[in-house]
């Protein structure tokens, strides 16, 4: 791979051992997948913040390298972590060995310039690419939405891939970075109707069997809602298939930039879905009702004073959200939802509390059986909740 | 024997050669205090990897097996150098922060029947007796 002098010197340690860390991390990696040269990155985003998900292996990493002074260059948000950060007490499944050991690890990042957005969709506030440019992104959900929805270009970068393109301000140009990868691979046809965030969670999740790379989605029935429930198809792709990048007929931002012709054409309908739903519909009732796999919007948090909860009920949002509507979120709190902020039901040990969890989101139906030892039930948003008396403002 | 592979992570190692067929997850598959194998599924079930240049085809799994690496190594009982067929990034990162030298290009077939291995991920050669 060619490198200029100025990343020969980084890579020799002429700029300290955090930044030569991160140099070989990346220079590796591009060399394995035949990289040409690093591209300069407008932002990163960095997954591998919960305790629960990388425990002590991971803490001592973070702490090692903040400890060696090592900075991030660009704008660098961060995923969110396993427990909400001020009202961790009141969720009742957090310990206080689990929050110190949390806590060090946020701090870990802060100290590295990472801002503690504690967000699986920084995509909304926080950190907002624009079209074309190349960012290095963890986190599967966010990064099927740039790639797609924005039109951004980033790989699926691990939690320290990320975070070591975040350190020198540079990724591998390989994968996502170049146009040939980008180009629909298998052409979609949806002949239903897509109404709810579990409807386009359960199409993406029957779509990522049939190991599909880039889909190319035609939906011909009705599409509620689209731009904001996209996410959800986007990111039951990625959590069942490992897919990176989609298009959607008329919808993102590259879907007639490439003219082909597909040979692999597949249709859709309502009955396949079906099959997704009966899969996951646990036999026991559920304790638990999730909502928030990817974090909430503010329309679909505006949606939801609509309904109130009819038993308990988790909100996931970022903290970045929290900080920019609360009072619509101490709204939403006041009707008796749960906000657990910063963080969310996936990475969160749930399993300390609940042992059924109902939910509107296909990924967190995939993630929730293994992660969180839940019986999983996956159902449409109004079936989950109740229709509210008081007036939804 | 001498069987020229391509260097990922810098460095030279020695020891027993320990042989997986199997991809290996460090998340879960390797217990970070000990360096045994604590998965079941794995032919190298009960083994400890410590100081042993260790074989496999390739990483899965999570992310977070390039930290279980780290710790390894922290710990001690990281293995002394790592042989894979292809090099992901969960092992090719884990292999970079913890030091372990790396080569990847070795079927892990032609290795079978070996008990020692010399990896100089330098130069970009396995030796095995």
């Amino acid at each position: 791979m060619y490198l200029t002098n100025e990343e020969e010197k980084a890579l020799e340690g002429e700029f300290g051992e955090a930044l030569e860390k991160a140099m070989r991390i990346l220079v590796a990696i591009g060399e394995v997948y035949g990289a040409e040269r690093l591209i300069k990155i407008s932002s990163a985003h960095i997954s591998g913040v919960s305790y629960k998900t990388i425990g002590d292996a991971g803490l001592d990493f973070l702490q090692d390298l903040a400890s060696l002074g090592a900075k991030v260059r660009v704008k660098t948000t961060l995923n969110p972590c396993g427990m909400d950060p001020i009202k961790w007490r009141s969720l009742g499944i957090i310990d206080e060995d689990f929050a110190k050991k949390q806590m060090k690890i946020i701090e870990s990042y802060t100290h590295m310039g990472v801002e503690p957005t504690l967000t699986c969709t920084p995509y909304y506030i926080s950190n907002v690419p624009k079209y074309g440019e190349d960012i290095a992104w963890a986190e599967s959900s966010a990064v099927i939405y740039a790639n797609s929805v924005i039109g951004a270009k980033t790989n699926r970068e691990g939690a320290p891939s990320a975070l070591a393109a975040a350190i020198v301000g540079k990724t591998p140009m390989y994968g996502y970075h170049l146009e040939e990868n980008r180009i629909g691979t298998e052409k979609i046809i949806v002949k239903m109707d897509l109404e709810d965030p579990a409807d386009y969670g359960a199409l993406g999740i029957y779509v990522a069997r049939m190991n599909v790379k880039v889909p190319y989605f035609v939906l011909d029935g009705k599409a509620l809602n689209l731009s904001i429930y996209v996410k959800y198809l986007g990111a039951a792709l990625a959590a069942e298939g490992s897919v990176a990048m989609m298009h959607i007929e008329g919808f993102t931002p590259e879907w007639n930039k490439y003219k082909h012709e597909f040979s692999d054409k597949i249709i859709v309908e309502k009955d396949d879905i079906k099959e997704i739903f009966e899969e996951k519909s646990c036999e026991d009732e559920e304790d638990l009702i999730a909502l928030g796999c990817p974090h909430l919007s503010v329309e679909e948090l505006r949606g939801l004073l609509k309904y109130r909860p009819k038993r308990t009920t988790w909100i996931s949002i970022g903290m970045d959200m929290y900080k920019a509507h609360k009072d619509l979120i101490n709204e939403l709190e006041r009707r008796g939802y749960i906000i657990a902020k910063g963080t969310c039901f996936v990475v969160s040990p749930i399993e300390r509390k609940f042992k059924v969890t109902a939910t509107n989101s296909g990924k967190a139906s995939k993630y929730l059986p293994s992660f969180c030892k839940q019986c999983v039930i996956l159902r449409r948003t109004k079936d989950l909740l109740v229709i509210s008396d008081e007036n939804s403002c | 024997m001498k069987i020229l592979a391509r260097p990922v992570s810098k460095g030279v190692g020695e020891g027993p050669l320990l042989i997986s067929e199997k991809p290996i997850s460090f998340l879960g598959d390797v217990d970070p205090k000990t360096g045994i194998i604590i998965n079941k599924e794995n032919p190298l079930y009960k083994k400890s990897i410590a100081n042993k240049v260790l074989a496999f085809p390739y990483g899965v799994g999570s992310t977070v097996g390039s930290y279980v690496m780290y710790q390894l190594k922290k710990n001690g009982v990281a293995p002394a150098a790592i042989i894979n067929e292809n090099a992901e990034t969960i092992i090719i990162v884990g292999a970079i922060i913890s030091d372990i030298p790396l080569v990847d290009g070795v079927r892990i077939n032609s290795l079978k029947g070996y008990t020692y291995a010399i990896v100089n991920a330098y130069e970009g050669w396995v030796h095995v007796r």
